[in-house]
């Protein structure tokens, strides 16, 4: 995601003189032609992510469109305080970017995952907030971006991240994505478990004829409530899944939606970190698994939870 | 533009001003029944020659994109700065009487939220350097000639923030950027130098690479010279401490930590409302 982030901003730079990247002194080959191309939209500030952000909210009350770029947690809630004031609080068109969203970073350890920033950064008044699905999202969403979107949080994942919308799409920015069709239960997804999402469709569908409706929850905020009522309406499930603590985030914004909702309730669970630190080492792949958002775990409570449905109980 | 260069005051309107400014503020904040008083009497000299002298702005035209900007970072000051700008025609004087009153406009923090000639909305510590750095970074590079001007409190110098932007600003050349601190000796639950010492706090900025101008800050000669002296140096970021005393103006408020919270009600009101007449007699005499 980071390779269209850079390239997509590249090219809307070129046309923007607005456009504005300052990186926390991170990026390693990812920055350096943005920088050598564009000297006078680039801006290493240094370690220093609070000055950082002030910087972009002063840079953006002077006419700039600014994208301030770290990993993990070092652009969110380091300075968390200065995207409250600073920037959503005037209203400054700062995007702030997060490499490395989710635990991305793996082995590095805890302080290096950013498994809260969604919940923290949805609270806060006026923030759109973004966590494109796949490559082809990521480009959309830098280019919706760089129009000027005011404060806003684009949370990437690191690299190499599997394509998962072959096929053109219309993205926009505030609306769910139907990357699946199906009529058993909906499964909601935000960020880059959207790959796994469609797999955890294609095993239900081949293994116990289960039908889910797949939705790319890729803004957060605001929130696209009206495809998730329709998924309750339509498929009478939900379940959400994400990269992410269960509290605050693509999870705890869907429960607060269909709480609501009480026209059509329906079965609901989500899917992503409980409130621990994990004790385990390894990479991505290595703790998704061991958090149990693995395809294979995540289709068995799936199925699991349809089978202990209402419905399905009356059914029998 | 029409600035306010176009109407500079003599250096006498300029202490008149700073007068008005301290009796808006013990005003102010007896209506209000708030705080901070002594933090707003300490900048009234440097907030006159700022406005009467040296900010080129233009109070009908509070946006325009070459206007200087002037950041109160230390926005818990904010009386004084209301005062100010309602003195200079950014917005009416009757503005200032409901400072604080549910449903006015002027809230305790300085907020640019429909406050014409507020630029920046603070209230937290240490976030106006970072941002009048950003604006100074992108003036320079937009080859824009205005300058930006940051006032801090010498409390809010504990702030990490700060020195952060400290670090970058002469690292970028930013000549076009003024901090000034408000060197009145007094934080929020002492003395600095019982707190947690700022000195040697000229040497501190000298060694991150500012040019350092260490003045009296209610010699309103010596503010506007120092203010002028960081024109000539176009690559070098300037600070200037300004020695005040907190409280500056009313005899019992001076140098008193007491009036970091107190409001001034009944007759703390009434005495200092006419130490105040009293010295204006004196000058008028």
């Amino acid at each position: 995601m980071r390779t269209e982030f850079i390239n997509t901003l590249t090219r809307m730079a070129e046309r923007d003189p607005r456009v504005t990247l300052m990186t926390g002194d991170l990026g390693f080959g990812v920055v350096q032609k943005f920088a050598e191309r564009f000297p006078d939209q680039f801006l290493n500030v240094g370690v220093a992510e609070q000055n950082m952000t002030g910087l972009a909210a002063g840079a953006a009350m002077s006419g700039r469109i600014v994208f301030t770029y770290s990993i993990a947690n070092f652009p969110t809630l380091r300075p968390l305080e200065q995207i409250r004031n600073d920037v959503a609080y005037h209203g400054a068109n700062v995007v702030v970017v997060a490499v490395g969203g989710g635990m991305a970073y793996g082995a590095l350890g805890a302080s290096h995952h950013a498994t809260e920033d969604l919940a923290v950064l949805r609270s806060l008044p006026g923030m759109t907030v973004i966590a494109p699905g796949d490559p082809v999202e990521t480009t959309a969403a830098v280019e919706a971006c760089c129009a000027g979107v005011g404060p806003c949080y684009l949370r990437l994942g690191r690299a190499g991240e599997p394509l998962v919308h072959e096929q053109p799409i219309d993205w926009r920015l505030g609306k769910a994505i139907v990357t699946r069709e199906g009529d058993d239960a909906t499964l909601i997804s935000t960020g880059g478990m959207l790959h796994t999402a469609m797999q955890v469709a294609q095993r239900l569908s081949a293994e116990q004829s289960i039908e889910l409706r797949v939705l790319s929850m890729h803004t957060l905020k605001p929130l696209d409530e009206r495809a998730i009522a329709t998924a309750a309406a339509d498929t009478g499930a939900v379940f959400t899944l994400e990269e992410h603590s269960v509290i605050g985030g693509l999870g705890g914004a869907a429960a607060e939606t269909l709480a609501e909702n009480t026209d059509t309730p329906c079965v609901f669970k989500r899917f992503g970190l409980t409130s621990e630190f994990l004790r385990e080492v390894g990479d991505q792949q290595h703790l998704i698994a061991a958090a149990g958002l693995d395809e294979e775990t995540v289709s068995g409570r799936i199925a699991a939870a349809l089978a202990t449905s209402p419905a399905a109980r009356l059914a029998a | 533009m029409q600035t306010l260069a176009d109407h500079w005051l003599d250096a006498d309107e300029v202490d008149d001003l700073a007068h008005r400014l301290r009796v808006h503020t013990v005003e102010m904040t007896h209506r209000a029944k708030s705080s901070h008083v002594g933090s707003s009497l300490s900048m009234a000299e440097l907030l006159a020659v700022l406005y009467g002298r040296v900010l080129r702005i233009d109070p009908q035209n509070p946006e325009a994109p070459d206007r200087d900007r002037f950041i109160l970072s230390k926005g818990h000051a904010c009386a004084a700065l209301y005062a100010t700008l309602a003195e200079r025609g950014f917005f009416p004087l009757s503005w200032l009487e409901s400072f604080y009153h549910n449903g006015a406009k002027l809230p305790g923090h300085a907020t640019a939220k429909g406050i014409p000639g507020i630029e920046v909305s603070t209230g937290s510590l240490g976030h106006g350097l970072p941002i009048a750095t950003g604006m100074a970074w992108a003036a320079k590079k937009a080859g824009a000639m205005h300058r930006v001007y940051c006032l801090l409190s010498d409390g809010e110098c504990d702030e990490g923030s700060n020195w952060e932007a400290a670090l970058f600003a002469p690292h970028h050349l930013l000549g076009n950027l003024t901090v000034i601190v408000d060197y009145n000796k007094i934080q929020s639950l002492g003395h600095c130098d019982k707190v947690c010492s700022l000195e040697p706090f000229t040497d501190k900025w000298a060694a991150f690479g500012w040019r350092v101008e260490s003045i009296d800050g209610h010699d309103t000669v010596a503010v506007e010279r120092a203010l002028r002296s960081a024109h000539e140096h176009a690559e070098q970021p300037t600070c200037v401490i300004a020695n005040t005393v907190k409280g500056k103006g009313v005899s019992f408020m001076e140098d008193s930590l007491l009036w970091h919270y107190r409001t001034p009600q009944g007759e703390e009101y009434e005495a200092a409302m006419a130490e105040l007449a009293d010295r204006a007699t004196r000058r008028a005499g």
